[in-house]
């Protein structure tokens, strides 16, 4: 870093473009997932907030929907009317923008980001509007659901089945400087909507019981929020391409591969790869989880093909469906995903039929624009046989199994004696009545399992002849062949439903665990702050403990962070420097030192480790591959805090080298042309003074004095901030008599204050107090110096002082009849080079900066404020003590 | 002593400062040795017996107040030490080591004028007058009386002793930690609080605006000086 000083000309452009930038407005987007959650609301409560801090806001255009919580936030807001538009025979309200830009506020309201203007508007959109209004130099806060991006628009379709009509160009979102989510449980969500307080406009009604259901609005959320975090990632990568690192793709291209637990999947993933180096493409590796669970050869197979997909530098999403096909081209979406590379299946065409169709023909049908690859698997490879896949019924837990078998014959047993009452077909429905409900209990294996049990018992068992498994009669054939199909079909539904819901709740958790982690990091304001809070989630979240080792980033040790929940043994600590040496998961459920008791993964950025998150759970128990995946996507948002945290210094850094530049160059700049002045005067005086006749040599000597003064001023004034800079001050604290305190101050600048009504206001009991005497002195000559040189001549200057004895603070107050400060001015003019604009008489601005350093040095506190009747009052604050006794005699 | 034959010696190592002191101090009529180092001074101090030293304290060769100290190890000659702003700590350690008053860079010719004026008055103990007056103030030393406009103003004795301390080096800074070591002993040095209230009480009751006092002025940071005019 240090070899890499920033150029000062790139520097000074980068400062230039900032500057530029800052120009503009500042817009900033209340974003939600659906209607409903509450945008307008925040907007409106935020506008409050910046309506009570005195910013000059109006409301542009804001929907309440006649709801009064929002109506009340209204109150007080001052609002621009809206232009009234005839529109064949239909009256339209829009914004009046012509208005706004007369009135130019600095910030300004616009609901529904992407709302279509009537006809007769200057832009057809609102997001135009908006545009102008930025180029305007007003900032705009506006609301925006998550339907309304066009990329995401179609997944919102396919998730709600509603057709979006107004939609916002992606690109426009590089306009955006800040998007604050708004976020609402599903839950609360569907109680506001019964509650009535959520308005659909018409054409959203008809789509509207539709598009709040529970399941949708789980993936609206889930839209939502990646969005969020995507554009996060996507402003850091900003940041990055101006910075050495440049790994910006090359195309707009993005691939993504099927991944299953097959070794045949291996190939498809290097075929991928090689063809995504082809295209300068990005990718993305998919594994679908599906309700059947997998062997443990099998996942430690697909653990492998996700590895490997992630060390070829794709990135790994593990999601969950039921379907794999439609779960593929959803994450396609969610991704901007262009191809897709599946495998071709080398399973025997009627088993493909069996399950509901051939998967790739399924994809191709769904896919829409994006571009399937179906890549032939080489025979050779070793391949697991075909009946592995059909063996999960032998693979769930035998409990299910023996549930399964224990029910049938307590049924068969009972049914035995209620036979001679009731005839043996309705023995029929006790047994679906039993299929159904142990479907409400076990996997769909033993479901399938119990249906072909039940039927070969009553068969057996009931139907006559009895024990045999023929059947005599026609109609007792019908009966057991449509129990058969309805007692299997019915299974096997409620348990894909069950599955089904299971998954939705899943994926729910991990929205909910994911977005609770994004929230608890962006709202912490420190690093450390953060760390505690991603770890305590992760605690909560995965019943573990939780530990993290960071690299300072000198190739040293790693160090513990104090946040974690339990130390790690030596043993431990080995494994955590192999998964950050080799940048790899290691530990248990992992190839890599499987024994040890942590689940150790890297924290990787660019090719590095930054670090290692550990997680610990008791021996008993489990982390599932969607948790341990889930933990990955909690290390790589840590990575990616961690490594803003560090862009945000090395910014900072230069950002101040930056300002350092601008600072030098200002002070060049003032420094000159403040000594120049004096100093013409002065070499101007003496040359006409020895020619001069007697009354103009008087004249000069006053110019002279003056000149010098100036000068003794100025390099005062710079010692002075010099010294505050260099920490070299250090108040000497000794006992003040303010009487005294304001006779050297004032007798020190008679002449500056001779052009002003001069009054003072010192109670004669003013108790001693506590202070630099010397920094005092020149702090209470820079008020009044101050108030003399910004005012009008004149107009008087009141110097007060006092003491609150309840707050134990004593003040003094200089008060002048100027021009007064704009509110905004006041706290920045305590930045050094601050003027404020009425500043005639030159000077650098140093005054109030040296005033504040003094004050704070002494524990005391200086606060400008408004003159009630015009002008400025400056009041300076100091700790207040009463002095000691004093020895009677 | 009339000022023809006085001879004040110049210690600053900066020749602009110097040619401006001879400039001034010849045009009140002094005589003026220039010294351009620490040593040199010293030299210069011994071997003419000047009867006023102006001090830099900024001296490339030693610090100002090692001359001081080497001076005042054989010489009691009023010593005016030059210092440059915001430096209370030295004004006050040039004091302590015993200057007989300080100056601040930048100043006036008159200032300058006046302060060698009361350095230079500094009359042998034995002929300290035992009456000095000044405005409507009257003090007899030898009597402990204080008078008013003729009146008599009753002082207690802390009081008095710190009005006497003043009167004695009247023209001249007395700092703080002399004044609270004479009248209170050297445990009190820190105890400031003690001259500021009885401060308040002299003015109170010789000054005629007690808040803008006239004759007891404050030295910010440094002690008191009383002003006879």
């Amino acid at each position: 870093m240090a070899d890499q000083r920033p150029d000062p000309d790139a520097l000074l452009a980068s400062v230039k473009r900032e500057e530029r930038r800052a120009q503009r407005g500042k817009l900033k987007v209340f974003f939600g997932m659906c209607p409903g959650v509450g945008k307008t609301f925040s907007m409106l409560r935020a506008a409050q907030q910046e309506m009570r801090e005195g910013v000059d806001l109006v409301v542009g255009v804001v929907e309440t929907h006649g709801r009064a919580e929002t109506e009340a936030l209204l109150d007080g807001l001052p609002v621009v009317p809206r232009k009234e538009l005839v529109y064949k025979t239909i009256r339209l309200l829009e914004m009046d923008l012509e208005a706004i830009l007369v009135r130019k506020p600095k910030l300004v309201l616009v609901d529904e980001f992407a709302h279509t203007n009537a006809e007769g508007c200057r832009h057809p959109k609102r997001y135009q509007d908006v545009v102008e209004l930025l180029d305007a130099g007003i900032d705009v806060y506006t609301t925006l659901n998550v339907q309304h991006i066009e990329s995401r628009a179609d997944a919102v379709r396919q998730i709600t089945g509603a057709v979006v009509h107004e939609t916002v160009p992606d690109s426009v979102f590089e306009l955006v400087d800040q998007i604050e989510l708004v976020d609402l449980t599903p839950e609360a969500l569907r109680e506001r909507l019964s509650e009535g307080k959520v308005y659909m406009d018409g054409r959203a009604q008809a789509a509207s019981e539709n598009f709040f259901k529970d399941t949708h609005l789980t993936a609206l959320r889930e839209l939502a929020l990646r969005f969020v975090a995507e554009r996060v990632d996507k402003r850091l990568r900003e940041l990055r391409s101006t910075g050495t690192l440049n790994t910006v793709w090359r195309s707009g291209e993005r691939l993504l591969v099927a991944v299953g637990p097959s070794p045949s999947s291996t190939q498809l993933v290097r075929w991928t790869r090689r063809m995504a180096a082809s295209q300068g493409a990005s990718w993305i590796a998919v594994s679908v989880e599906t309700a059947t669970p997998l062997v443990p050869e099998e996942q430690r197979r697909l653990e492998q093909n996700l590895s490997l997909a992630r060390e070829l530098g794709a990135e790994v999403v593990v999601t969950h469906d039921t379907d794999v096909s439609e779960a593929l081209v959803r994450v396609a979406h969610q991704n901007n995903a262009t191809q897709i590379v599946v495998g071709k299946s080398l399973r025997p065409r009627w088993l493909d039929a069996l399950r509901g169709g051939n998967f790739v023909d399924r994809l191709l049908r769904i896919a829409g624009s994006i571009d399937i690859y179906v890549v032939p698997q080489e025979r050779a490879a070793e391949r697991p046989p075909t009946w592995i896949q059909w063996r999960p019924a032998t693979l769930s837990p035998a409990r299910e199994y023996a549930e399964v078998f224990v029910v049938i014959a307590a049924i068969a047993a009972a049914s035995w004696f209620i036979v001679p009452h009731s005839g043996y077909l309705s023995v029929g429905l006790f047994f679906l009545l039993a299929v159904t409900m142990l479907s409400l209990r076990v996997g769909p294996g033993p479901v399938f399992v119990a249906g072909v049990v039940s039927a070969l018992t009553w068969d057996l068992l009931f139907i006559p002849p009895l024990f045999t498994l023929y059947i005599a009669k026609f109609e007792d054939w019908l009966m057991f062949g449509s129990y058969f199909v309805v007692a299997v079909i019915s299974g096997q539904l409620t348990a894909r439903v069950r599955a089904q819901e299971r998954n939705e709740r899943m994926r729910e958790d991990r929205a909910t665990a994911l977005f609770h982690l994004t929230q608890a990091l962006s709202a912490s304001k420190t690093l450390d702050e953060a760390v505690f809070a991603a770890l305590r989630q992760a605690d909560a979240h995965f019943g573990a403990q939780t530990a993290l080792l960071m690299s300072d980033g000198n190739g040293s040790e790693l160090q513990p962070h104090f946040a974690g929940s339990f130390t790690l043994n030596p043993k431990e600590r080995a494994v955590a420097e192999w998964a950050m040496r080799n940048r790899k998961k290691a530990g248990r459920f992992t190839d890599t030192l499987p024994s040890s008791e942590g689940f150790h993964v890297p924290l990787v950025r660019d090719d590095t480790a930054i670090g290692v998150l550990i997680l610990k759970v008791p021996p008993g128990d489990r982390l599932t591959l969607s948790q341990r995946d889930l933990a990955e996507s909690f290390a790589a948002q840590l990575a990616q805090m961690l490594e803003r945290e560090q862009l945000r210094a090395a910014g900072e850094r230069e950002k101040l080298l930056a300002e350092s530049e601008k600072l030098h160059r200002t002070l060049l700049d003032g420094v000159s042309h403040e000594l120049k002045t004096p100093l013409a005067v002065l070499s101007a005086a003496v040359e006409n003074l020895a020619t001069a006749n007697a009354a103009t040599q008087a004249s000069l000597a006053h110019e002279i004095r003056t000149a010098s003064r100036r000068l003794n001023r100025l390099v005062n004034n710079l010692l002075d901030q010099t010294r505050l800079e260099s920490g070299a001050l250090r108040p000497k604290l000794d006992w003040c008599d303010g009487h005294d305190l304001v006779n050297a101050a004032v007798d020190g600048i008679t002449e500056a204050l001779s052009g002003h009504p001069f009054e003072t206001a010192i109670p004669k009991d003013l108790p001693l107090f506590r202070a630099d005497t010397a920094l005092m002195e020149q702090v209470i000559a820079n008020l009044l110096l101050n108030a003399a040189l910004h005012t009008p001549p004149g107009t008087p200057i009141f110097l007060a002082a006092g003491v609150e004895t309840a707050k134990s603070r004593i003040y003094f107050t200089v008060a002048d009849r100027g021009p007064g400060l704009p509110p905004a001015m006041r706290e920045r003019l305590f930045q050094k080079f601050q003027r404020g604009d009425a500043a005639r008489a030159g000077g650098l601005g140093l005054g109030l900066s040296i005033i504040r350093g003094f004050v704070t040095a002494q524990g005391g506190d200086v606060v400008a404020g408004e003159n009630p009747g015009g002008g400025v009052v400056m009041t300076v604050y100091l700790p207040y003590v009463a002095h000691g006794d004093v020895p009677v005699e | 002593m009339s000022p023809a034959k006085t001879t004040i010696l110049v210690i600053d190592d900066e020749v602009q400062i110097r040619r401006l002191l001879r400039i001034t101090l010849e045009a009140a009529s002094y005589t003026v040795i220039e010294a351009d180092s620490g040593r040199l001074g010293l030299d210069e101090a011994a071997g003419r017996q000047p009867d006023a030293v102006v001090l830099d304290v900024g001296l490339p060769d030693m610090s100002g107040l090692d001359v001081l100290r080497q001076l005042r190890e054989w010489s009691k000659v009023p010593v005016l030490v030059l210092t440059v702003l915001a430096s209370e700590d030295e004004k006050v350690a040039a004091l302590d080591t015993g200057a007989d008053d300080y100056l601040t860079k930048p100043f006036g010719a008159a200032e300058l004028a006046a302060r060698l004026r009361a350095i230079l008055r500094r009359a042998p103990e034995e002929n300290e007058p035992s009456v000095v007056a000044f405005g409507e103030i009257e003090i007899d030393l030898a009597a402990r009386l204080v008078r008013r406009a003729g009146a008599e103003v009753r002082l207690t004795a802390k009081e008095y002793a710190m009005l006497r301390l003043l009167v004695i080096h009247r023209g001249k800074v007395v700092t703080h930690r002399q004044m609270l070591r004479e009248l209170w002993g050297p445990k009190a040095e820190e105890n400031t609080h003690y001259l500021r209230v009885h401060m308040t009480h002299i003015r109170q009751k010789l000054e005629a605006e007690p808040h803008r006092p006239r004759h007891l002025r404050t030295e910010s940071g440094i002690g008191y000086r009383l002003v006879e005019d």
